[in-house]
């Protein structure tokens, strides 16, 4: 990138302008988010700094909208903090109920996607796949498909009564929507793209002669799969699947359509929440949601690393 | 493989235990096929039974309505038995009266009423109305309904009920595309007034231009930048393009909420620079610029990451070479780096235009009245007015735009290309 020696004055010019775009373009992608950060901690009910934080006077700080987070909805929001004030806030709190919600559908649908997604891209990636491109083709689309179409059809799919339930007089038929299961299934799907996509890519880098060389040593397939094969390829499933659990730790559209009242996550709080009455506690969650997909995107590199120095490529 | 017989003067080539060989290659390899096949198939199962038949099933829905069919059935009979144009005499009026006493009976006269409703709106309460009547009417009836209502009597109602009486419909496309038929069952544009879907369906198509555009202008620059600077520096800087990416869609947009507020840090900032005074704070959200400026923040990284995978591929040591041959900058650009950018700019742009096509969740936060997109509206006939037939129509329009901008993509660039990350 360094200018040449015979660059003429106006593609020095040029030159300096063009960093300075840049320098523009990268502050229109990493301010607003930086931006809600300082602002969770504002003292006022305002979405602007106001003079006091601006001046860096500590009055113009203040903890409270997370605050108002841990109480939202809890029985003795101003119990002391003692043992029962956050047994309170575990059960009731309804920040934490939609965390709870969102990490076990995530965690749920992350690990249907993954096996299921990294099975088949073993299978997508052998040379001999019939129907490689048309498969792929389908497995991809729930990543095309925009979402409100996706969660219209599954609306229809799981609205309908026909899953095998135990109710309360024996055997009757039940449906999906509602249901935890429901928008575990509905994640999975939305997640497996993600999942097909990395591991293939992995894959693809994968060298073959590694599983010949462990059968010419005695390996059964299966030995073969598990000793060598699947620890070169786990950095790919692993960020695969973080993809797919961000996608359902974010999915909001599904869950509003499938979901039932009982189903709160994370993402329809704060859908909720931005559509009534926006208030400082929804930067609160956001900053605490950008924490999370800084340390998430940390995990991604350092395997996207491990990863290109298992297979001999240094990254400099 | 298959010259496994080259020399037929000997026969076939046989494997040691007297096969031919061509007929052992095909059977292994069909060996080989089936078990590439069977670690496929769970997943295809899966994404079959819940993602594809549940878009079928939308399909379905946006041909079929039985919410009028299935609970009149002698009015069913009647049309079946009466082609179109015949008169509406009293043997229809006693059809219509026994369906509604069978609605009142089963409480569905607002279901049947509904389905009408989306024909030739106010038409509800004909429905409910007439359910509650019927059952102190005496015949003759068609007297006694056009006393009720004279709405009984219109031809419109009846050509309406007529079309309903079949589940299978064409109906709700015409909705979708501003379209309706008139009283002899032609089809007609609606009022000038009424006319919304394609409207919205073209603005839907020039927001997605036009941050497709605005996401290939901006993420030019950028992916250039991360080419060509040492790896270590644009690792840094790549960091800066990811950290969006892997940011929750509602943080993003809920920034933008905070930033662009007339009461926001950004307008904030202006009246501080004095570039507007304290009144005249911009607008510049809840309408178009607010979809504009979210969705490209948005959508950026998508076009920056396979710009710069391709970008990365360029030595460049052609544009030197193009340099030293007597070519200005901006030549050696235009005619040597720029066209091997192209993959990338397809790739980077259709992928943009293709999920900026179905957004949601930003235009209905950020987009007040005119930064709508047909989504939103998919999203109001399920959530609010409950015509899913004609949410399901919407979808399926929608779905087939996409679907072939997919197709464009897979030829162009090859969905077993695609990147993340």
């Amino acid at each position: 990138m360094a200018l040449p020696v015979y660059a003429s004055p106006l593609e020095k010019l040029w030159h300096y302008t063009y960093i300075v775009l840049c320098a523009g373009i990268f502050i229109f992608l990493i301010a607003p988010i930086i931006v809600i950060i300082p602002l969770s901690f504002n003292a006022e009910p305002y979405f602007t700094f106001t003079d006091k934080m601006i001046a860096f006077d500590p009055e113009g700080y203040s903890i409270r909208w997370y605050d108002k987070l841990i109480t939202f909805g809890m029985v003795n929001p101003d119990a002391p903090r003692d043992m029962s004030f956050w047994i309170d806030f575990w059960q009731h709190a309804a920040w934490m109920q939609a965390a709870k919600n969102s990490v076990i559908i995530g965690v749920f649908a992350t690990i249907l996607a993954a096996g299921l997604g990294t099975i088949a891209a073993l299978g997508l990636t052998r040379p001999e796949m019939p129907f490689r491109k048309q498969i792929t083709a389908v497995l991809i689309s729930p990543m095309i498909v925009p979402i409100i179409i996706s969660a219209t059809g599954m609306f229809f799919f799981y609205s309908g009564k026909w899953v095998p339930t135990v109710g309360s007089d024996g055997f009757e038929w039940g449906r999906l929507a509602g249901t935890y299961a429901g928008i575990i299934l509905a994640h999975a799907a939305l997640g497996i793209p993600f999942v097909i996509i990395t591991v293939t890519a992995t894959l693809s880098g994968f060298d073959q002669s590694l599983v010949r060389a462990a059968a010419s040593l005695g390996a059964n397939p299966r030995t073969a799969f598990f000793k060598v094969q699947m620890p070169l390829i786990m950095p790919g499933v692993i960020s695969g699947g973080l993809f797919a659990f961000v996608t359902s730790f974010d999915e909001v559209v599904a869950v509003l359509f499938i979901a039932d009242h009982t189903q709160q996550t994370i993402p329809r709080q704060m859908w909720n929440g931005i559509r009534e009455q926006i208030s400082p506690a929804i930067l609160a969650v956001a900053t605490l949601l950008v924490i999370l997909s800084v340390s998430l995107l940390t995990v991604v590199e350092l395997l996207r690393r491990r990863s290109e120095r298992l297979r001999g490529m240094s990254p400099s | 493989m298959t010259d496994a017989t080259t020399d037929i003067s000997t026969g076939p080539l046989t494997t040691a235990d007297g096969r031919p060989l061509k007929a052992a290659l095909a059977a292994s390899l069909a060996v080989r096929r089936r078990r590439a096949f069977m670690l496929v198939a769970p997943l295809f199962l899966f994404i079959t039974i819940s993602f594809i038949v549940p878009i079928g099933q939308m399909l379905f829905k946006s041909v079929y309505n039985d919410g009028f069919s299935k609970n009149a059935p002698a009015l069913v009979q009647w049309f079946k038995e009466h082609p179109k144009g015949a008169e509406i005499d009293e043997s229809a009026y006693a059809a219509l009266h026994s369906d509604l006493i069978l609605m009142r009976e089963q409480k569905t006269a607002g279901e049947a009423g509904t389905r009408i409703n989306y024909d030739i709106s106010g038409t509800r309460s004909l429905f409910t109305g007439g359910a509650r009547k019927a059952a102190k009417m005496e015949p003759p009836y068609k007297e006694a309904f056009i006393d009720a209502d004279k709405d009984w009597g219109d031809p419109n109602v009846w050509r309406a009920m007529r079309s309903a009486s079949n589940p299978f419909t064409i109906d709700f496309y015409l909705a979708a595309n501003d379209l309706t038929r008139d009283e002899s069952g032609a089809i007609t544009a609606v009022d000038e007034g009424q006319a919304i879907y394609k409207k919205l369906m073209f603005r839907t198509l020039v927001l997605s231009i036009e941050i497709t555009a605005l996401c290939l202008l901006l993420g030019f620059p950028i992916a250039h930048l991360l080419a060509t600077l040492p790896m270590r520096k644009a690792m840094l800087l790549m960091i800066l393009v990811l950290l969006p990416f892997w940011t929750s869609l509602l943080v993003r947009t809920t920034s933008w909420m905070v930033l662009l507020q007339s009461q926001g840090v950004l307008n904030d900032i202006f009246v501080w620079l004095g570039i507007v005074d304290d009144e005249g704070r911009i607008q510049m959200i809840y309408n178009e610029m607010g979809t504009i400026i979210a969705m490209t923040h948005i959508l950026l990284p998508f076009t920056i990451l396979p710009l710069y995978s391709v970008m990365k591929t360029i030595p460049p040591s052609y544009v030197r070479a193009a340099r030293s041959l007597g070519a200005t900058s901006w030549t050696a650009f235009r005619r040597v780096y720029l066209p091997q950018t192209l993959p990338g700019i397809g790739a980077g742009g259709l992928l943009v235009f293709i999920l900026a096509m179905g957004y949601y969740i930003t235009p209905a936060l950020v987009g007040g009245a005119d930064g709508q997109m047909i989504s939103n509206m998919i999203a109001f006939h399920m959530q609010k007015s409950l015509n899913w037939s004609l949410a399901a129509a919407l979808a399926a329009q929608l779905l087939a735009v996409v679907l072939i901008f997919f197709w464009i993509y897979d030829k162009l660039v090859g969905i077993d290309k695609m990147k993340l990350g």
